[in-house]
């Protein structure tokens, strides 16, 4: 037999051996309130919160990690466990700042929502609070260790998942923190700033920096020419932010928003994926044919960049020379787009609506200033643009889906999977197999590459060039992976895509909070039914990509595509 | 003045000592779990833990320098601060508290101008504190180098101390 019989309140439940007590009472309909626990990722049963009565055993356990054992009676409502419950909540209570007004996280914070559940309803204990240090070195992260309550998720996160392991607990006692090495910032050490500690953060402790108000000023003033793009993902998650199920896609109604809010142009950061797949897809034909660097991989993830450039700088000539796409369009705004409107392009304004905290980072490297100008000169996360829109007072909800502008806004079913791990893949495998073999791809739909394995493997015949051999990978502990087996010589593999992020950036560090492996499921699913609705599936086929290289760029990696649309990177230490 | 000193630490320059610390850690090598171990090692070879040292040793064995930290700022035996010729250990414990132990300490202190789990600029004491050695019968007790000094009186502090260069 390999299931397990419990009673929990009474109610028989049965589930598989190796559950906890908590997997049992979800099964049940049950609910044990959690704060430190998160599934995927974390049971340490270090917050309290979800104690137990068990009986025969005196002391209350922790549901998150205690095993669930055949005949056990389990009860998760009895004085007891309330009083205890309250007890454990009260305490971490009593060293927070309550700053709950003003905090980024109010309404959407785990602590208040279990303080509430729990009945708190005063301070017992107040005492001196230890004092926490608030970090604004990096330009993606901000953090503030006097909201953290030391559940660890970010610490965890950053080990297990993503293998940076940039943050750790420091410290003993009253006085720990949680912090990088040598009490240095985030902005200091080895971080990605993939933000996925800002994801799992229950509390306001971690936040992307805030750069909303910069770019309410851009729009106010008259003299401004501001231009906003939105990310792949974004219209995948937004929604969220207003009451939306996870997977609801709501590409009319952001663009319709960011019309609303003042924009001068709304743009499409998919435009630009379409671009880039023309220049990778060139650029890995390139160096099939003529010998470079495999397996090329992808350079669209900021948070990946950051990563390969600290942990694996002897394999940078394996990166595409592709900016990521929002930098594309950034440039190709103050350039191409300037000169046909006869606007000055140091009166113009580019925002970038990413669900992303690396590419406000990006948005910052020196490289990142081709047109003469910062290319990208603010980036929001998905989580800010609704914000600024809440702010605004526009009924999202109610909104008349509204359209993109042109010449950068047309885009493909093939750019909008992008924001999907398995996406830039299959967008550039439709190409690719295209202009190599000069045939038309009839099934376009590579589902090998979709999905949420960690590490995805394809081989896909290509007449006039064999098997090519491609790789997929999301989360950079599975990069890592990937790299190792590089670096060992075993893989013979062509092409790779890289997403910093679990799920790509469905799942990226800037999106609606919570995320878990459904929501990412379910905002990848919405991806790929917009790109079956296309009439354009294929980069290639995008009229205004076809425009642009007749007016300006001429030919795929010809000198202007050299000069604006591609990049370099800087090999970087761990410490 | 330090190449003046008879003690061997300060003949050897920190630099000298970094391949010894390869020599030492090398059966730690791609081990996590031995961690505590090789910082121990490090320590004692250069009485505290350099920032480099503690790099090594996160590259050597495998560790995230995170963690290295982490598990460095936990326990109290650890120090990232160089130690001074002379350790001074003021012991806090029961008896010595209740006998006037803090009064020593803040003397001490006030005296060197340096704080608990410091060590002066001219690296000639460290200053740390213990709870028992084992003395209290001659409460307040402070230990300097091996020596035990009982019935210690704030008045008496300076005297003690001037006998260690």
């Amino acid at each position: 037999m390999n299931t397990i019989r419990l009673s929990i309140n009474g109610q028989v439940v049965e589930v598989e051996k190796g559950s906890t007590i908590l997997d049992a009472a979800k099964k049940a309909n049950i609910h044990i309130p959690t704060l430190c626990y998160l599934p995927e990722v974390q049971a340490i049963g270090a917050c309290r919160v979800c104690l137990v009565e068990i009986e025969g055993i005196g002391n209350l356990q922790a549901a998150c990690v205690h095993p669930a054992i055949e005949g056990m009676k389990v009860h998760t409502n009895t004085e007891k466990v309330r009083k205890a419950r309250r007890f454990s909540v009260e305490m971490i209570l009593s060293n927070h700042p309550m700053e709950c007004l003003t905090c980024a996280r109010n309404l959407n914070c785990e602590l208040q929502k279990v303080a509430q559940e729990l009945g708190v309803n005063e301070i017992r204990f107040a005492g001196e609070k230890s004092k926490g240090i608030i970090d604004e070195s990096s330009p993606s992260i901000r953090r503030d260790n006097n909201k953290c309550i030391l559940c660890r998720r970010c610490v965890t996160v950053c080990e297990a998942i993503q293998s940076v392991s940039a943050l750790s607990l420091q410290g003993r006692g009253f006085e720990t923190q949680v912090m990088p090495a040598f009490e240095n910032g985030l902005g200091e050490v080895a971080c990605t700033n993939c933000g996925q500690c800002s994801l799992v953060c229950p509390v306001g402790a971690i936040t992307e920096k805030d750069d909303t108000q910069a770019v309410w000023d851009a729009l106010s003033d008259p003299t401004k020419f501001v231009i906003i793009q939105d990310a792949p993902a974004v219209r995948a998650a937004l929604g969220e932010e207003f009451g939306y199920p996870p997977g609801t896609l709501v590409t009319g109604k952001m663009l319709a928003a960011a019309r609303k809010l003042g924009f001068d142009r709304v743009f499409d950061t998919n435009f630009a994926a379409d671009l880039t797949i023309i220049e990778e897809g060139s650029e890995l034909l390139k160096r099939v044919k003529e010998g470079g660097k495999l397996p090329l991989i992808t350079s669209c993830s900021p948070g990946w960049i950051k990563f390969i450039e600290h942990f694996y700088p002897e394999l940078l000539p394996h990166l595409s020379t592709c900016k990521s796409p929002h930098q594309m369009l950034g440039a190709l705004c103050k350039t191409y787009f300037a000169k046909k409107e006869g606007i000055n392009p140091k009166d113009m304004v580019v925002v970038s609506v990413m669900p992303c905290t690396a590419k406000k980072f990006e948005c910052t490297r020196p490289e990142m200033t081709d047109s003469g100008y910062k290319d990208v000169d603010y980036v929001l996360t998905t989580r800010e643009f609704a914000k600024m829109i809440k702010e605004a007072g526009i009924d999202f909800r109610n909104l008349e889906d509204g359209t993109y502008d042109n010449p950068m806004g047309e885009y493909t079913g093939a750019a909008t999977i992008f924001g999907a791990t398995g996406g830039v893949m299959e967008a550039a495998l439709r190409t690719a197999y295209e202009l190599a073999t000069g045939k038309t791809l009839e099934d376009i739909d590579f589902v090998q590459v979709r999905g949420l394995n960690g590490i995805k493997e394809a081989t896909i015949p290509v007449e006039g060039i064999g098997d090519v051999k491609v790789a997929v990978a999301h989360g950079l502990g599975n990069a890592r992976k990937l790299m190792e087996r590089i670096k060992s010589g075993e893989a013979g593999y062509h092409f790779i895509e890289i997403m910093a992020c679990p799920g790509g950036c469905v799942g990226g560090g800037g999106q609606p909070i919570p995320v878990d492996a459904r929501i990412r499921t379910l905002r990848a699913q919405a991806l790929y039914s917009e790109d079956k609705s296309l009439k354009y599936r294929k980069s290639h086929e995008n009229p205004s990509i076809k425009k642009i290289y007749e007016e300006f760029l001429k030919e795929p990696l010809g000198e202007k595509s050299h000069k604006l649309l591609h990049t370099k990177y800087t090999p970087r230490n761990r410490y | 003045m330090t190449s003046e000193h008879p003690c061997q630490c300060a003949q050897v320059s920190e630099e000298e000592l970094y391949p010894r610390l390869e020599e030492m850690i090398e059966q730690h090598k791609g081990k996590p779990t031995e961690l505590i171990m090789a910082l121990h090692k490090a320590q004692n070879l250069f009485g505290y833990l350099p920032k480099k040292a503690q790099e090594i040793i996160s590259e050597r064995l495998n560790v995230p320098i995170s963690t290295v930290c982490g598990v460095i700022s936990f326990y109290s035996f650890f120090s990232t601060v160089p130690k001074g010729r002379h350790s001074i250990k003021v012991c806090l414990g029961t008896a010595c508290y209740v006998r006037g132990g803090q009064q020593t300490l803040e003397k001490v202190e006030k005296e060197l101008n340096t704080k608990v789990g410091g060590t002066t600029d001219d690296r000639r004491f460290s200053v740390d504190v213990v709870r028992c050695i084992g003395a209290c019968g001659l409460a307040p007790a402070m230990l300097v180098d091996n020596d035990v000094y009982g019935r210690v009186k704030s008045t008496k502090i300076m005297e003690i101390l001037n006998k260690y260069e």
